[in-house]
């Protein structure tokens, strides 16, 4: 028997709510085959299995909310008989610990944005009834900030899963930062060029040859690249880069881009495109949430000329680039020029690399980035 | 103005009303003409209207109910009464295969006017062949209205509009109504469509008719002392039930108790229990609780017999346990 539990889908999930399930007891289940939809305090999420086995017991309730790490299902594995090992002569189903609320109480306590989890139950075997609702509204604001009266704000719980990471960055994480400028006249030519050539939709976007540049950087910077728990650092096998996308209704999370050391520069822009259109429609997976190994954050057109990032925990590093700007830039031969330039930026994490290798990173990838035409060759 | 007046007396009235104003109209039944009526409503009557119209028939409920069918296709406006429900069951098959359908199986070229008044219910030691409650029964047909006038005004008044209407109408008398005295107002307004709340309140909500609204009533008074509120709906109509008021006193008190003295196995209660699960299951703020007959044929001792009713103590008992 395997116990399935709710994993952390990121260092800023502490618990989800199951929204769906999407197999039955009885179906066979294969590695990453999308088994649950979980909301967390970001997006509805879809959860992929890590073994494969077949559905003895779906544990977790629809609607539930329950900390990472609470059994949701019990596979049986390939070949293993129920009931052989004498557990399972199939016990009839264990009462659920479901809390008993009220139908009324319930409508009541989201229409005024209480959290029912913190009302006491008053009514026959502890139920939480309407008075009960009723007499929790009307307590001073508890120890913990107060919600607003409103109904339970998206936003404000995105902002608050924001907050734990990025507070838990800056308490734990000592950063480092350096910074190079890089000249992307080559990289922009060979993308225009290749763009001429190309159908509508399947041009390339800067964001793309970056990102390509980056991957193919990381490969020979295996400390920047990995994971920081317990104490120690772990190097990640592949390269997941999770790219900050901000959404339209504010905050932003950063979905991974799995296995981009990986893929051509094409790749990278299909997957990119996927990633932001799937990202904006609630639509990612387990995986993607949970397994970038570092991130990226591109700041584009609008932002900034650069952005010194806040690392997100358990990763180590997080790569800027800054708005592409033409800026005066002197050669070779003593001429100043007119180039469009990057500002790339290295946030890291000195427990783990020092500045030194931090900046020796940031050479190579300008380096390579001079040489766009064999990005789009390379593959790792 | 009101004057005092026993349902008995009202019910009488309603009929003498009926009998003076339309010649249509005319009464049939066993013992209704010599006897006065079994429990003596239509006293004088024959006297009054002579024997084509005050009717005494054999002991035949599927006869005399199916000559009112004919009558009414006829042009009449019969009122037939059934000693009691126990004994329409002779008679269910003119009710529910001839007067119920055939509007529907004439492609509405019939209709059958006709008014069946019967008594129903327990209380009263006439054991188990005259105590029970079908009208829940009756309350599954489509093709009639079935009514339960419980209070004096609704015996007085739901006769008329009852023999108004173009389709049966089955009317539910409790026997153990017939003595209960009440004021009526010169003038009423009563209707055959809607239920009515007896008594306003907002901490649970009694859902009743007929022979429980008094015990209702009496729990309600009971429970006020302690600083419950309890709502009395009525339900007067059981069809087509007032789905909305039911809705309504869900939404107000959150909490209901059904009471009614059929069994609770597939009875009325059970239906009104559904239909608050569809249309009000987010107003609820404690399982709804029943108070119905115990699953019994109901017995003839005293003691047993009240024991196998609802009673306002247990209407109250459910209720604190619903309270917790």
């Amino acid at each position: 028997m395997i116990e399935f539990k709710l994993p952390s889908l990121g260092a800023d999930m502490d618990d989800g709510t199951l929204l769906e399930w999407k197999v039955g007891v009885g179906d066979t289940v294969t590695k990453g085959q999308v088994i649950a939809v979980v909301d967390t305090a970001k997006a509805a999420v879809d959860v992929e299995c890590w073994t494969p086995g077949t559905v003895h017991e779906l544990v977790a309730e629809v609607g539930q909310k329950m900390p990472v790490g609470t059994v949701m299902a019990i596979l049986s594995e390939s070949g293993e008989k129920v009931g052989a090992c004498g557990t399972a002569a199939v016990s009839p189903a264990a009462p659920t610990a479901r809390r008993m609320i009220s139908p009324a109480a319930r409508k009541h306590a989201e229409k005024r944005g209480i959290d029912l989890d913190a009302v006491v139950g008053s009514g026959p075997n502890g139920a939480v009834t309407l008075d009960d609702v009723e007499n929790a509204a009307a307590q001073p604001a508890p120890v913990t900030a107060p919600k607003p009266a409103a109904t339970p704000d998206k936003s404000a719980e995105m902002r608050k899963a924001i907050a734990a990471a990025m507070a838990r960055s800056k308490r734990e994480i000592p950063h480092y930062y350096v910074a190079e400028e890089i000249s992307l006249a080559k990289a922009l030519a060979w993308l225009q060029a290749e763009n001429l050539r190309r159908p509508m939709a399947e041009r390339l976007l800067p964001a793309a040859v970056l990102l390509k540049a980056v991957a193919v950087a990381l490969a020979h910077y295996p400390e920047l690249n990995g994971f920081f728990r317990d104490g120690s650092f772990a190097p990640a096998a592949k390269i997941n880069l999770g790219v900050a996308i901000s959404l339209r209704q504010g905050g932003l999370i950063a979905p991974a881009l799995l296995d981009a050391g990986a893929r051509n520069v094409t790749q990278i822009m299909q997957g990119l495109m996927d990633l932001v259109k799937r990202t904006r429609a609630g639509s990612l997976k387990s995986s993607e949430m949970s397994e970038a190994t570092i991130t990226v954050t591109n700041l584009g057109d609008q932002g900034s000329q650069l952005v010194f990032g806040v690392i997100y925990p358990p990763q180590v590093a997080l790569v800027g680039f800054g708005r592409v700007a033409e800026r005066p830039w002197g050669d070779a031969e003593g001429g100043l020029k007119a180039l469009p330039v990057v500002t790339a930026t290295l946030a890291a994490d000195h427990r783990v690399s020092d500045g030194h290798r931090g900046a020796l990173f940031l050479r190579e990838l300008a380096e390579l980035l001079q040489h766009p035409e064999e990005l789009e060759g390379l593959e790792k | 103005m009101t004057r005092k007046l026993s349902y008995r007396e009202a019910m009488r009235e309603a009929m003498h009303e009926a009998l003076t104003n339309d010649s249509r109209v005319f009464l049939m039944g066993e013992d209704v003409g010599r006897y006065g009526g079994t429990y003596a409503f239509s006293k004088g009557f024959l006297e009054e209207f002579g024997p084509e119209r005050i009717r005494d028939t054999p002991l035949s409920e599927l006869g005399f109910v199916g000559a009112g069918i004919g009558a009414s296709l006829g042009g009449l406006r019969p009122i037939v009464e059934v000693m009691t429900v126990n004994f329409s069951l002779l008679a269910l098959d003119q009710i529910v295969n001839s007067a119920a359908l055939l509007r529907h199986m004439s492609g509405g070229q019939f209709s059958v006017p006709l008014v069946i008044r019967m008594c129903t219910g327990a209380g009263r030691q006439l054991a188990a062949q005259h105590s029970h409650s079908l009208e829940g029964w009756y309350a599954h047909i489509p093709g009639i209205k079935v009514l339960a006038p419980a209070t004096i005004e609704d015996a007085r008044g739901m006769l008329a509009p009852a023999l108004a209407d173009p389709d049966p109408v089955v009317i539910f008398e409790h026997c153990g109504l017939f003595n209960t005295e009440g004021e009526l107002p010169d003038k009423w307004d009563v209707d055959i469509s809607s239920a009515k709340v007896r008594r306003e309140g907002k901490h649970v909500a009694f859902v009743t008719y007929g022979g429980s609204l008094p015990k209702a009533l009496a729990a309600a008074e009971t429970l006020a002392a302690d600083g419950i509120e309890a709502e009395v709906l009525d339900l007067r109509v059981l069809r087509p039930l007032d789905t909305v008021a039911i809705a309504a006193a869900v939404a107000k008190c959150h909490r209901v108790v059904v009471v009614d003295e059929n069994w609770k196995s597939g009875g009325l209660a059970a239906e009104v229990v559904a239909r608050i699960m569809e249309h009000a299951f987010y107003e609820l703020d404690a399982p709804v609780a029943r108070v119905c007959a115990e699953e019994v044929p109901i017995p003839y001792a005293k003691h047993m017999e009240d024991a196998a009713l609802p009673q306002p103590e247990k209407i109250v008992a459910a209720v604190k346990e619903m309270l917790g």
